[in-house]
Formats: structure tokens, sequence, C-alpha cells
């Protein structure tokens, strides 16, 4: 059975592109059959983050105007099989998508692939409630601060009253947080929310807190997804995220402030 | 039942030497015509309309009406309908357009003979606008919310009471029209008693609202509740045209 997740947040900047990367990534890495679909059309910023941007011949908006076949439009990762990419059109605008015509792509998606995900644009208008619309699942992407946590609650909103799911009345979309720049220093300065904090306001289950991190940007100039950086701590946080969803039991790491040996004081981080 | 005094029984008032005065007096009394001389019929209608609320007619004293049904009423038993009325609690003090055989059926029964009366139009019209209509009362319904109301859901409870077994967050809406209580923390906005009902409170587990308004008498929270309220439970109501916030 296929499923349909969207990466969703409501604010921008959070690191949802960062976030679809590296969960399709690491999704295909562990033998999954998996696309990511770059809804921001416009704006598109997946395929620069998964380091195809050189390969894109037809996008999504092609591919719903019947412009092109999906296979056409599909984009193989390099290095994973598993991976493929829809990118969005940079030329068009987000009046392009309609409900039917999304549906039937993702239909067709459904049956070649395990899992599709969906990364969606900043902000609660078209683009973003056509990204969500489709999904079995959702990941809330949340930085640990208010404005974040505040548009997280919009559109979680959204996701129990506008998908397809809940305006047929079957089981709601299973949601997951992701908090993303986590920093604990700056939780324990009283900068930043603590996870409690944001779990109280939001109320939903936790899957995986990523940590502030330069590989990120390094990452995204690189065109490689973070997860596929094994010394990177926000790659390891994607690779537990991963694990948790497929159903394993992963404790959280880097929650807590690092305390420097001795000898890394000396010698520096 | 309306009582127009002449000069003369406020003259009563004050204190006489003699033990009785006899004064001529005014009252309207409601008359009850009847229009058939079967007194279980009569019983059953009567009963019908007391149920529906026509009290306007309990404990004053009837007059009963007997044109209608002048001849049959001769075999009438008076003392019978007498106690029929007296089990539904209507007070009869006598009989009125009772012709000389049907008075002398009356007084034998105990009960007085009026002469006249005039039905006037406006205390007829009067007392139908004082019969309380049979209204379908609907019962106040209470909605129950059971997950938390997110950032820009506006729930509105009409015709009563809001519970809300989780959260309301910051940027949502919660309304009704009558109280409403939250089984978790209200950050966000509530307006309750919004069809003017002054007596409406909002309760909550923690209280740190945005907003809060009862019947359009709002407050806004720039600063956060006082500290030994944060966190506890509490509830919000009107006192005169400000509101309240106190410990629960």
């Amino acid at each position: 059975m296929s499923k349909v997740i969207v990466v969703t947040s409501g604010k921008g900047g959070v690191g949802k592109t960062t976030t679809s990367a590296s969960f399709a990534a690491g999704l295909a890495g562990r033998g999954h059959r998996t696309v990511v679909i770059d809804f921001d059309i416009g704006l598109r910023n997946l395929d620069l983050v998964m380091g195809c941007e050189r390969r894109v011949v037809y996008d999504f908006v092609n591919v719903i105007n019947e412009e092109a076949s999906l296979k056409q439009a599909l984009i193989r990762d390099k290095v994973d099989n598993n991976l493929y990419i829809l990118p969005a059109s940079q030329t068009r605008d987000k009046d392009a998508l309609t409900q039917d015509k999304v549906g039937k792509v993702i239909g067709e998606l459904r049956e070649n692939f395990d899992y599709i995900v969906c990364d969606s644009p900043a902000g609660i208008e078209k683009g973003a409630l056509m990204a969500m619309f489709f999904a079995d699942e959702a990941l809330v992407v949340t930085n640990p601060e208010i404005s974040s946590v505040r548009d997280s609650d919009r559109i979680l909103g959204m996701l129990a009253a506008k998908s397809l799911r809940a305006i047929e009345g079957e089981e709601p979309i299973k949601e997951h947080l992701v908090v993303t720049r986590y920093s604990p220093e700056r939780v324990n300065m009283g900068e930043m929310l603590s996870l409690d904090d944001i779990r109280e306001l939001l109320g939903i289950d936790l899957i995986g807190v990523i940590p502030e991190s330069e590989d990120v940007l390094q990452a995204s100039n690189s065109g490689v997804p973070v997860i596929r950086n094994e010394r990177s701590k926000s790659g390891q946080a994607y690779q537990d995220m991963v694990a948790r969803f497929l159903g394993e039991e992963v404790p959280m790491r880097f929650l807590e402030v690092e305390k420097k040996g001795f000898l890394s004081r000396i010698f520096g981080a | 039942m309306k009582e127009t005094e002449t000069a003369g029984v406020a003259q009563s008032r004050r204190q006489r030497t003699s033990a009785v005065e006899l004064k001529g007096t005014v009252f309207t009394l409601p008359v009850l015509k009847l229009h058939s001389t079967d007194l279980a019929a009569i019983e059953h209608e009567l009963k019908v309309h007391l149920a529906r609320g026509l009290n306007f007619f309990q404990h004053a004293p009837l007059v009963i009406d007997l044109a209608a049904v002048e001849e049959q009423a001769v075999e009438l038993d008076f003392a019978a309908m007498g106690e029929m009325l007296r089990r539904l609690q209507l007070f009869t003090v006598g009989v009125r357009d009772a012709g000389p055989h049907l008075a002398e059926k009356a007084v034998a029964a105990g009960l007085a003979v009026l002469k006249g009366g005039v039905t006037t139009k406006k205390v007829a019209e009067k007392s139908v606008e004082e019969l309380p209509v049979a209204t379908e009362v609907s019962p106040r319904r209470t909605r129950i919310v059971r997950h938390p109301v997110r950032s820009g859901q506006q729930i509105y409870a009409k015709g009563g009471d809001l519970i809300v077994l989780s959260s309301v967050n910051v940027g949502a809406e919660v309304i009704a029209d009558g109280n409403i209580h939250v089984y978790g923390t209200l950050r966000g906005r509530a307006f309750a008693g919004v069809t003017e009902d002054t007596g409406a409170r909002i309760f909550a587990q923690s209280m740190e609202p945005e907003l809060a308004a009862i019947a359009g008498n709002y407050q806004v929270f720039d600063e956060p509740v006082s500290p030994s309220l944060r966190g506890k439970p509490a509830q919000i109501y009107l006192e005169g045209e400000q509101l309240v916030v106190a410990p629960l």
C-alpha cells in the first residue's frame, strides 16, 4: 500500500525542503521506491537541494497539463535507483494546479511507488492546500520559536479539516512533529522554546528533533541531502527520524548541550 | 385580574369603628362559557388548557356563563360541576346569564348569580396576550469539542454552552450563546453569552486568553493574568460592565 506524506509547516524557511529531501533519501536508502514532489510552483528549490537542477527537462505542471508523461518528467537520483524527483515548474504559477489533475498524477504515482513525499510550499494558500490534500500522513516541521509554532498550529487545523480524508470522513491524516534547527544551548538560555513547550502547544507526537547545524547549508550548496552526511549530527538525526517513521524505537539524540571532553577543549571541537 | 377601586373602597382603608363595611367595587372576572353540559368533556378540555399553561385562570374566581347551554343546563349537576372545578383548582363565584330556573339551582348549590357584566373586548384581547404561548422550549444544547481548537479555527455553540475537552490555542476563537468551559488552557479568544446573556461565564483550567468577552463586554489581556491566577483554574464573569477574573 503506497503512502502519501506531506511535509508542511505554514511558516516559511523552517526546513521543509531540507526535511523532504533527507526524508525521501532516507526511505529510498532503506530499499523503498520513493518519489519526492516539489509543490512550490514558481519558486522551486527541491531540485537544488537534491542536486538535479541541471537535469530538469519536464516538470510537474507539464505532467498535469499532459504536455509530458510522468516517465519523462521524473528525474532519477544519481546515487540511489529507488529515489525519484518530480520538480516544480519555475515559469508557471500555482493556478496551474487543480484538485482533479493533481489527484490523477498522485494516483498514477501510487501505482509505482511505496512512498510519495510532497514538499509543500509555505503558507496556507492553494499550493500548500494542494500539497496536503491527498496526504495519508504529515510531517509538520517546526522551529522552536513561537511564530513557527503558531503557524504550525494553523496548518494542523487545516490538515484536520481541508484534506480529502477529512472531507470524506475517513481516518484522519496521521500527524508527526519534526522540530528543526534545535539548539539545546539556546533552549537552556530561555531563548528558544523547549520540546515540552512545543508539545504542549501543538499536542502531536514528536518524530524527530534535528539540531541546528552548518552542515545543512553545506548540503544544500552541494546538492546532497544532509542525511547522506554520516558525520553530520543533523544527518544522523534524520536517519533516526526515518527509522522511527518505519516503526523502529529509536531514542532521541542531540537534545542536551554537549559536554566537551578535556582533550577536545584543548584541541578544539 | 384587575381591580378598580371606587373612592369608597379607598376610604374604607381608614379605620372604622363598625365591624363591616359594604362598598360597591368593580372587579374584572374571567368568564368560563360553557358549550356543553358534559362534565367529563369539560373537565378534559380544562385539563388540556391548564397543561398548556392557561394559568391565567387558575386561582381566579370564575364566573360560569350558561347562555349557550340554557336548555341542557336544567339537568346540570351544579354541585358536581363545582367539585370538578375545585379539583382543577378553579374557584367558581357564580353564574351569569342564567334564566330563573338555573338561577335557583345555582343558588341551591351555593353559587352567586351575577347579572350583566360587560365582556370588554380589550380585556379579552389582553387575556389572550397574557396566555403563555405553548412554545417548543428547545432544550439548551451543549456543544462538546474533543480536539484542540487550533489557530484560525472558530467554534460557535449556538443556543447553549460550549465545552472544549482540550486547549484553545492562540489565534483560535471559541464562541457560545451560553457559558464556555475549557478543560485545558485557554490561550485564544473567548466570547460567552453572545446573545445578551450577561450571566454567562468563561471557565478554564488555565486562563491565559488573548481576549475575553461576555455579552459584548470585552477585555484584551495584553498583560497576562496576575501570577496568583496564572496556570490555575479560573473563571471570568461580568460584574456590571467589568469583566472579573477569579480563581475557581
